[in-house]
């Protein structure tokens, strides 16, 4: 196998691999507290790909019983990312709370403004 | 009556989750607290009827969800492990319930406490499922239920730097539980299971075609798994989430949170990975050696200088987690049981010691080492418990902190590495500095005028604390119940492993 198509037949990998970490590094690099949830967002959505596309199974249809199919493509990544999807929800609605709440008590949602301001004191 | 007991691993979690619901159509506090009370007593039967029915079976307890059968569908697998870890929390929930009626009143708004109960009610729900479960996947949603609720639970603190901690920890957290299921997906994509039996015995042909894969799953969920559990370094979410979060939830998340992470943990490596791959040839002893003597030192010592006694405690759980990963580094049968034992006394002694802290925190409303001067003249039994229990963390003999190290020691021995056990002794003392320093000043400093009319708490938080007090010395004299059964837990987590 050469290299390209090494890289070709696995570019869905390499496109996870670039999301996640890209992912964390808005996470670590921003200060801005909901461009981190943002971050935070694109690293969770990568394991979505993560799971998905080894699901689909090349030549496979639908996963629906049907006598004149044989092969389907794997139905529980999908499911299971169903899930992750509303935990990812769920902990985006949870931080965008906070950051709502934080930007009522400190009057800024920039993390390095919080922490230079605690020096002064 | 049988077909009720069949049902118990599910009841576990159902009970506390139905219980959130009800408490989230209340309005009332003191309702609520009845509701959250009522699933919290009920859960620690579940667990010792579970744990019973292990013993006295001897094998594991499975329950199919739904009927649909395991590998396809979710089982429940309760076996020695799990149903040691659900009684410890379902324990300290229903210890922790009398505590939280009269700290909840004061340190949250009348309106919020409902929420407030919901979520203590959906995190004890979600650390119970963590335990049950016997599924990758399934272990991951309970984590995230458990997690979000904490993140709520510590970002209603009445300090709004509760809310920065919170928003630390929600990031930090949801890294964590993002990696494990990168982990989780990358062992599903080279055996096409996730059920943990499963898994283990699919892991084994799979290593033969796949062998970095799995090395790589098994680096993200250990790094997954050890955020949550704030082993050091991942530990730095941990002292302010602690500090800042309202007494009750740091009591109950210090005795309960990281110990259901603590159990992932133990169940990926021994009931996973280990079965299929020789532990010896996993590069998890030394990783999980060097950075567990960094936390039983480094934390030990930044808690000597820290000022704030909430977070003073906080850094020594870092400190105390090393001592417990440091059992499952080991990963011998002597080593194995101090690191179960420990995360048994460990979530007693840590919660007795938060109560006390909580509970001077309700009559001064400080938790400043400082203004809590003389303290120990003002309330002499509170005071008196913090001791006991403060001296079951150093592990003077005759606690429960002394029979974790003892386990400890022998596993390092076993190991032919004195020199650990000289480490254990010496971090020891660093114990007997930062609980000696607060001794120092609640005994023999002259109380402030402020603290003139500061008396002992009500009744409902003192009792809660003396029990758990006396639960220290006794686990320091009784060892069937921690000793005894993690030697079994750990003979039998070792047991059926490849050398």
């Amino acid at each position: 196998m050469t290299a390209f198509e090494a890289i070709a037949s696995h570019y869905n990998y390499y496109i996870t691999i670039f999301l996640m970490v890209a992912g964390l590094y808005v996470v670590i690099a921003r200060g801005n507290m909901i461009k981190k949830l943002v971050g935070l967002g694109l690293f969770q959505t990568s394991v979505y790909l993560l799971y998905l596309a080894p699901g689909r199974i090349v030549g496979g249809t639908a996963p629906i019983y049907d006598k004149h199919y044989e092969i389907y493509s794997n139905p529980l990544p999908h499911v299971l990312m169903l899930t992750a999807i509303v935990v990812g929800v769920a902990t985006l609605a949870v931080g965008l709370a906070l950051v709502v709440r934080i930007s009522e008590e400190f009057g800024t949602i920039d993390e390095d403004e919080i922490f230079a301001r605690d020096e002064d004191q | 009556m049988s077909s009720l007991h069949e049902h118990l691993p599910i009841l576990q979690i159902l009970v506390p989750l139905f219980g959130a619901v009800l408490t989230a159509l209340t309005r009332s506090g003191v309702v609520a607290w009845t509701i959250a009370a009522f699933a919290s007593a009920i859960a620690p039967f579940i667990s010792a009827g579970l744990l019973a029915r292990v013993i006295e079976t001897g094998k594991p307890i499975s329950y199919v969800m739904g009927s649909w059968a395991a590998p396809w569908g979710i089982e429940y697998r309760v076996d020695l492990l799990n149903a040691f870890m659900l009684l410890l929390i379902s324990i300290i929930g229903l210890v922790s319930i009398p505590y939280a009626r009269k700290s909840v009143a004061t340190e949250i708004d009348s309106h919020k406490q409902p929420w407030f109960y919901t979520m203590y009610l959906l995190c004890l729900a979600g650390l119970l499922g963590i335990v049950v479960t016997g599924d990758a996947f399934n272990a991951f949603v309970f984590l995230e239920i458990s997690s979000l609720a904490t993140y709520t639970l510590i970002g209603l603190g009445r300090n709004r730097y509760a809310l920065l901690s919170a928003y630390q920890y929600l990031v930090m957290g949801t890294i964590g539980a993002t990696m494990y299921i990168v982990g989780v997906g990358i062992l599903y994509l080279v055996t096409g299971t996730l059920n943990f039996v499963d898994l283990a015995s699919r892991l084994g042909p799979a290593m033969a075609t796949y062998p970095r894969p799995i090395l790589a799953a098994l680096a993200f969920m250990t790094v997954g798994v050890s955020l949550k559990l704030a082993l050091f370094p991942l530990h730095v979410w941990l002292p302010n989430a602690y500090a800042y979060a309202p007494s009750f939830a740091t009591a109950f998340l210090a005795g309960t949170a990281t110990k259901a992470a603590i159990y992932l943990l133990i169940r990926i490596y021994f009931s996973v990975f280990a079965v299929a791959i020789p532990f010896s040839s996993l590069p998890i002893t030394e990783i999980v050696l060097i950075l567990s003597l960094a936390a039983m030192f480094i934390a030990s010592f930044t808690a000597i200088f820290e000022k704030n006694a909430k977070r003073m405690l906080a850094h020594s759980s870092v400190a105390q987690i090393g001592y417990i990963t440091l059992g499952i580094a080991l990963a011998n049968k002597m080593g194995l049981a101090g690191s179960l034992v420990h995360v048994f006394n460990h979530a007693i002694m840590k919660t007795a010691l938060f109560f006390a802290l909580g509970a001077m925190v309700y009559r001064t409303g400080y938790s400043t080492i400082p203004n809590l001067a003389g303290i120990g003249r003002k309330m002499p039994i509170t005071t008196g418990a913090f001791v006991v229990a403060g001296l079951g963390l150093i592990g003077v003999p005759g606690t429960a902190g002394f029979i974790s190290k003892w386990y400890l020691a022998m596993g390092a021995l076993d190991h032919g590495w004195t020199w650990l056990v000289f480490l254990i002794v010496l971090s020891s003392l660093l114990a007997v500095v930062y609980i000696g320093r607060f001794v120092e000043i609640a005994y023999f400093r002259e109380p402030a005028a402020e603290l003139n009319n500061v008396r002992e708490p009500p009744l409902t938080m003192l009792i809660p604390l003396l029990v758990l007090a006396a639960a220290t010395i006794y686990l320091g004299f009784d060892t069937r119940l921690t000793g005894g059964v993690a030697t079994h837990i750990s003979e039998f987590l070792l047991g059926g492993l490849p050398q």
